[in-house]
């Protein structure tokens, strides 16, 4: 290389770097610098007009100083006058301090647009790339305005110099991306595919990047590029390596090149010409071949170049998804890589086996490999291959194979980085749900969690497991049992506290019979962890103590003590002090029915998007997780969810400890609302609530057999029901919810009965709540009408709903004996005071779910008094103000012909008939 | 390609190429945190990492660190090896090339990588021909241009294959 590049007479400011160099502090650093500064501020000021050369000189020194990171705030005019030199050399310096330095001073922009202007025109092919380069480099919205019109031309002219059509198929694809509006399309478009056939290699790669930005973003317009790409890609890689000369690297023909092809193909489905998809099957198999030939070199360029072609062809088949074979081929490859020495290739292989998992038809594929993707997470020593360990072990993950993976992720979390701690826990955590086959599994895997990653544990995670254990009572015994053994660890994580506090004051009751676990040694084991926890972990132990009040009387006495010593009562902390005072007050005042009632069980709580499933798709971004896949994955271990999965609306997180325990804030279920799909829902009914049937009312015939649950629900409100009856009379809450962001103003309901009034105004995302007072003056059949007016956004919305009110509310349920039962039945032999239905069965005919109807329904379930045991008899009175209206009821389901035959028999012939009418549709 | 830089072992950053809009003190930040994790790690490890919603490809030539960013659905491999390109052409540029050319021939170096890669895309990955092209200006630059006409000059910029 002539020696002269080196230097090429700018003494001055080899100089300058050397003394920069030489500089033994920082501080001497900014004193030559300053020096500098100054003494190009006053040449540049000075009355002696600088020659370029000199021009030239300063802005380099400029742009050095720049780059050593100081700030430069002069120079510029001198760079924009070098632009206009006619010296080569100068103009370069000139173009390069504007594209590093460039200023959105619109007096200068105009000046630089100028000088760009009149060397694009200069058809001096040198020139014309410098100011090409200048445009894609500053790419600024100016630029496009003056340019986006003009560099079209250029690249499409027939007399553009190779060269120039490169540089100006890129300054191109940089407006594109910043100004996509300002480069309109045009005739150039197919002229620009076309250079997809180029003579030169070069243009072709420019121009490559170009198409496919501008196919994914206009994919009809450039159809026609698939097949120019196939064949092109078909010569490249059936050509031998001499063949393309210094396109040819290490041995590899054109890897850039067929890299490109490969990602533009992946812009758009698999060809529908069936000559063109045979001729691109040809070359992704022809790739896959090679890399099973010996290398035809040692250097890792060799094997780098050929690889980075394998690997985008195999995102091309990963992308088309429809070649089996293409799919398994590429899954044996990557295998290969799995074990490969270069760490590079064994990171790749783990990134691309990936996606690979989640294709139907190399998932099996992918799961053979199990042993040394989990024998990677434990031997690599570099973390981000871990990482992609961990990852792929997540992605390869079904029910075959869960409790492996789970137990392995477990065991590396002991030992795993901080940096992904978080994440592995999440990973566990969601694994462990999805393919939880017995539920006790899932809750030694959750605890575990917290034992080996406490820190780690995010509230979602222990939230979950609460939600879990709360809604499946198949697992409360087990979760009880559980925990407290945990909590006998001599040090115990906290979450292991919040958890066990939780569970041990809804459920220790179940563990209670086993001495070694009795109330007192209970809550003795959950004190001795009191004072070593936080304040929100204390407030929740203090409402788990009020429960054990409820569960275990004769922990009253102990508890009371504790609850009424100075450091509870007179606890500086409110919080605290105000949960001591007043549990310590509603037990000693309250009566045990009363207490009861406060403290009673949590009701399941409503099924939605698992929190934590929310929280890894925060954290690793939409892309990251394949939402489908996880959302199938839930369908298939759909047992935990209840069938719920509402998606979309997630954004309902766990409140803080107080309000999930739900303790103070009146009648226990305001925490826990019904929202949408709770789990009575789903047992009741199969039709859910749907967020997009605007305006429709869930019919009120889905309440008969239930009392809570969601009522109504469109985009903008939701209105979940709780109610209660005893005797004739009934108390119903309603629970108006906002779903929106913005307030409701002037909320009216009215009642075509008496109703307290509701607050008029519901904030977005708060829900407002109102009781009705119910009372049962003689039997009904219409239900009461609830309307309700609200103006949302200034659009007034008006919406009726019959409240579920039904008669079978009022019943009383009376226990009687076979005898009695066939006695009075036999009284009620007035054909009026019968009705009966014979109707086609519209749910499953599953005993479980008819008993728990019948219960619903509030009558009393007799057994043993029918002699064909599949029947069904039921007992109760209804209670209304004027009389009691005693009614019995026979079930007959006939499995075989998928029919029932109900009978009702009772005091009052309009009694029999509603019944009968209402049951009906129940079953 | 969202940037480049070139770094030294000891921190100094020696090139910076964006391919993205960015402010400056956003760029000075990306360059701290980037040049603090890459020197953290250690030889025999993976070339590749995640960082923020990028790729990281990095390579290490003797003193001097090439790192680049790239999107997600871009390939690492190919882009280890543009940088293996770019030492290439440094190197037959200057003669065995060292950290020192880059530094006290900084312009080069920006010169020899905007006629390689442009808008953060491969412009010309034939090494003789983006050699050409630099030494056609390096021959301008001795040339005393005011007596040439631009049709001359012409004629001196051999036309690419």
């Amino acid at each position: 290389m002539p020696a002269v590049s080196k230097g090429d007479g700018m003494r001055g400011l080899a100089v300058f770097i050397s003394d920069i160099r030489n500089c033994k502090s920082k501080e001497a650093e900014i004193k030559r610098i300053n020096k500098e500064l100054a003494n190009i501020r006053s040449k540049f000021k000075g009355d002696k007009a600088l020659d370029g050369y000199s021009k030239k000189k300063y802005v380099c020194k400029l742009l050095f100083i720049f780059l050593l990171g100081h700030d430069i705030d002069f120079g510029h005019m001198e760079a924009v006058n070098l632009l206009s030199s006619n010296k080569y050399t100068e103009k370069q310096i000139g173009y390069l301090f504007i594209s590093v330095l460039v200023n959105s001073n619109s007096e200068l922009i105009r000046l630089i647009n100028n000088a760009i202007k009149n060397d694009l025109s200069s058809r001096n092919p040198t020139f014309m790339c410098l100011a090409l380069h200048c445009i894609a480099n500053v790419g600024s919205r100016e630029m496009a305005e003056a340019f986006a019109g003009e560099i079209p031309r250029i690249l499409v002219a027939g007399d553009t110099m190779d060269s120039v059509k490169q540089s100006a198929a890129l300054c191109l694809l940089r407006l594109y991306k910043t100004s996509p509006d300002l480069v309109l399309m045009g005739e150039w478009t197919s002229r620009v595919v076309h250079l997809l056939n180029d003579q030169h290699m070069g243009v072709v790669t420019a121009a490559i990047s170009l198409i496919t930005c501008l196919s994914q973003k206009n994919p009809d317009e450039f159809k026609t590029c698939v097949s120019l790409a196939v064949s092109r890609l078909s010569r490249i890689v059936s050509s031998a390596s001499t063949d393309l000369q210094d396109y040819t690297y290490y041995f590899v023909p054109a890897p850039w090149l067929s890299c490109k092809l490969l990602r533009l193909l992946q812009c758009y489905p698999p060809p529908e010409d069936g000559a063109v998809k045979g001729r691109l099957v040809e070359c992704l198999e022809t790739i896959l071949n090679k890399a099973q030939e010996p290398p035809k070199s040692k250097k890792v360029q060799h094997s780098n170049a050929k690889n980075a072609i394998l690997f985008e062809a195999i995102s091309l088949i990963i992308h088309y998804d429809s070649e089996p074979n293409l799919l398994v081929r590429a899954c044996n490859q990557l295998g290969q890589f799995l074990q490969h020495r270069e760490t590079n290739l064994r990171y790749l292989a783990l990134e691309s086996m990936c996606t690979l998992a989640s294709s139907e038809f190399s998932h099996e594929a992918v799961k053979t490999h199990i042993e040394t993707v989990i024998n990677a997470l434990k031997t690599e020593r570099d973390v981000s291959v871990r990482q992609r360990a961990a990852d792929l072990l997540y992605a390869m993950c079904d029910r075959s194979n869960a409790k492996q993976i789970v137990a392995e992720m477990l065991s590396y979390l002991e030992t795993a980085d901080y940096s992904i701690r978080e994440e592995m826990v999440l990973k566990v955590a969601i694994l462990a749900e999805k393919y939880a086959v017995d539920y006790s599994w899932y809750v030694d895997t959750i605890l575990n969690l917290i034992r080996i990653a406490g820190d780690y544990v995010s509230e979602e995670v222990w939230y979950r497991v609460i939600q879990i254990v709360i809604n499946r009572d198949d697992v409360q015994g087990y979760a009880a049992k559980t925990v407290f053994e945990a909590l006998q660890a001599p040090a115990c994580h906290e979450n292991m506290v919040k958890v066990g506090g939780y569970i041990l004051g809804e459920f220790g009751n179940l563990i209670a019979g086993d001495p070694r676990s009795s109330p007192l040694v209970q809550f003795n084991l959950l004190h001795s962890k009191f004072h070593l926890c936080s304040v929100p972990t204390r407030a929740l132990l203090l409402s788990a103590y009020i429960k054990f009040i409820n569960l275990f009387p004769e922990t009253k006495s102990t508890i009371q003590e504790v609850l009424r010593s100075d450091s509870q009562i007179r606890n500086s902390d409110v919080e605290l002090q105000q949960r001591a005072v007043e549990y310590l007050k509603l037990s000693s005042i309250a009566s045990t029915d009363v207490l009861a009632t406060v403290l009673e069980e949590m009701p399941p709580f409503p099924e939605r998007e698992s929190s934590i499933l929310a929280k890894l798709k925060k954290k690793k971004g939409p892309g990251a997780v394949s939402v489908n896949e996880l959302e199938e994955g839930k369908r298939e271990g759909g047992e935990l969810n209840g069938g719920g999965e509402r998606g979309g609306d997630s954004s309902s997180t766990p409140s803080p400890s107080a309000d999930l325990l739900g303790l103070r804030a009146g009648p226990p279920v305001t925490a826990a609302a019904p929202s949408a799909g709770s789990l009575l829902v789903d047992v009741f009914s199969e039709a859910g609530v749907n967020d997009d049937v605007p305006f429709l009312a869930v019919p009120a015939c889905l309440f008969v057999c239930k009392n809570n649950g969601v009522l109504f629900e469109n985009q903008l409100l939701q209105i979940g029901i709780k109610s209660e009856y005893r005797q004739n009379l009934g108390r119903m809450y309603l629970f108006y919810g906002n779903k929106t962001s913005v307030q409701f103003v002037t909320f009216t309901t009215t009642l075509n009965v008496q109703a307290k009034p509701v607050e008029p105004l519901i904030e977005g995302g708060a829900q407002v709540q109102q009781v009705i007072n119910i009372e049962c003056l003689t039997d009904f059949s219409d239900a009461p009408l609830l309307n309700i007016k609200f103006r949302y956004g200034g659009a007034l919305q008006n919406l009726t709903l019959k409240l579920p009110v039904t008669i079978n509310k009022f019943f009383q349920p009376t226990e009687m004996a076979s005898h009695d039962f066939f006695q009075r039945w036999k009284q009620l032999s007035l054909p009026q005071q019968e009705a009966q239905k014979i109707f086609k069965a519209n749910h499953a005919m599953d005993t479980e779910v008819l008993k728990a109807k019948l219960l619903g329904l509030g009558m009393a379930l007799l057994e043993n008094v029918d002699p064909n045991p599949e029947n069904f008899v039921c007992a109760g009175v209804i209670q209304t103000k004027a009389q009691q209206v005693g009614s019995l009821l026979r079930l007959e389901p006939n499995a075989q012909a998928q029919m029932y035959r109900l009978t009702v028999r009772s005091s009052k012939d309009t009694v029999s008939k509603r019944l009968c009418e209402l049951l009906a549709e129940q079953f | 390609m969202q940037f480049m830089l070139l770094f030294s072992r000891q921190g100094k950053l020696r090139l910076q190429k964006w391919y993205v809009p960015l402010s400056d003190k956003e760029k000075k930040k990306i360059t701290r945190e980037l040049v603090q994790t890459v020197l953290a790690r250690k030889p025999k490890m993976c070339s590749f990492l995640e960082w923020r919603d990028l790729k990281i490809v990095y390579k290490r030539y003797a003193s001097l660190y090439f790192c680049c960013a790239i999107e997600d659905q871009d390939n690492e491999l190919i882009t280890l090896e543009i940088i293996h390109r770019y030492v290439e052409l440094l190197d037959k540029y200057f003669g065995s090339v060292c950290e020192l050319d880059i530094i006290f021939n900084f312009e080069k170096a920006y010169f020899i990588l905007d006629e390689f890669l442009l808008g953060g895309e491969a412009q010309e990955t034939s090494k003789k021909n983006v050699l050409k092209a630099i030494e056609q200006a390096d021959l301008l630059q001795e040339v005393s241009t005011q007596s040439v006409t631009s049709e001359h000059l012409c004629k001196c910029i051999a036309t690419p294959q």
